[in-house]
């Protein structure tokens, strides 16, 4: 139990304090690195609450995949002529003000909520009944994931699909002067068109 | 005497990051990237609740859920970095200020 506590003050911390460097450090890579950590942090949280599957995930996903991509961006664009500082403060007062009142807002909602009675007897997936079953956090999901909820399943792969077509087509340019195949034009060569038989004398070239 | 960690407390880190997150789009107006890392916060922070919940109300719901915004976030970030590519392309700038040409 203290583990726990302990490790949690530490996840949340050092989450925290990432999330802070990646909004507030001047070099792009440091802030893509920084959401790493937060990343691995939020990875270690969903561990502590028993969603180990969603751990995961997100270290695959996220770090693996999301981040790598603004990684690899960040480092294509030629940034370092750019000059990110200036004139920050212009939008420093508003922000601050608008980030108090949100905070302020859900430490709000955060104190004053509170859960129906009756909401115990209607859980749609009971956690509790998968563990008495023997079934690990990663079976649980993969057991209502694709039968109760296949068709949000299908979509999302839909919504993966439509995003992979939209991010080649975008960023997509086709260059002058490269050669490639062109298989209509292969396809219509006929022999006439393609072979020239040429007399050549004894003892001459061409 | 350490208290002994409940909802609250994961709601209270949610808040915090999501409260950066908002805050890093009103800092870095220079850089689009980073508003949309700032985007990618604010949705971890929605995750991070949406697991509290689900761990402390014993649904596991919540969970799938969590999938599914994750879903979303890893499409909004490849089509958001797509676009920031293509524009850094078209005008050699990726300041909010500088994305105008719509305007009439």
């Amino acid at each position: 139990m203290i583990i726990a506590t302990f490790a949690f003050y530490l996840f949340a911390v050092v989450a925290v304090i990432s999330g802070l460097l990646v909004i507030t450090a001047k070099n792009p890579v440091h802030s893509v690195l920084w959401l790493i950590l937060a990343f691995f942090n939020a990875a270690g949280l969903f561990v502590l609450l028993g969603a180990e599957f969603l751990a995961m995930l997100l270290v695959v996903v996220y770090v693996g995949a999301v981040a790598v991509l603004f990684l690899f961006v960040v480092m294509m664009l030629d940034l370092n002529t750019l000059n990110f500082r200036e004139g920050y403060q212009q939008y420093m007062p508003l922000g601050l003000a608008i980030g108090l009142v949100l905070l302020v807002e859900l430490a709000t909602v955060g104190a004053g909520w509170a859960l129906l009675p009756e909401v115990e007897g209607q859980l749609a997936a009971p956690i509790a009944a998968a563990e008495a079953a023997g079934l690990s956090n990663t079976e649980a999901l993969g057991h209502i994931l694709y039968t109760d909820y296949v068709y949000f399943f299908q979509a999302a792969g839909i919504i993966l699909l439509v995003a992979m077509v939209g991010a080649i087509m975008l960023t997509h340019r086709s260059r002058e002067g490269v050669r490639k195949q062109k298989i209509g034009r292969q396809l219509a060569r006929d022999p006439a068109a393609s072979v020239e038989v040429k007399k050549v004398e004894t003892g001459r070239g061409i | 005497m350490m208290m002994a960690v409940g909802l609250s407390h994961y709601l209270t880190v949610a808040a915090i990051l999501f409260t950066l997150g908002v805050f890093g789009i009103f800092l870095n107006r220079k850089n689009v990237i980073i508003i949309l890392m700032s985007v990618e916060l604010m949705l971890l922070a929605v995750n991070i609740n949406l697991v509290a919940f689900s761990a402390f109300l014993g649904d596991l719901v919540g969970q799938v859920f969590t999938m599914f915004v994750l879903t979303v976030a890893a499409a909004e970030a490849a089509i958001g970095l797509a676009i920031v590519v293509v524009f850094f392309r078209n005008r050699g700038s990726i300041e909010v200020e500088d994305i105008n040409q719509m305007k009439g």
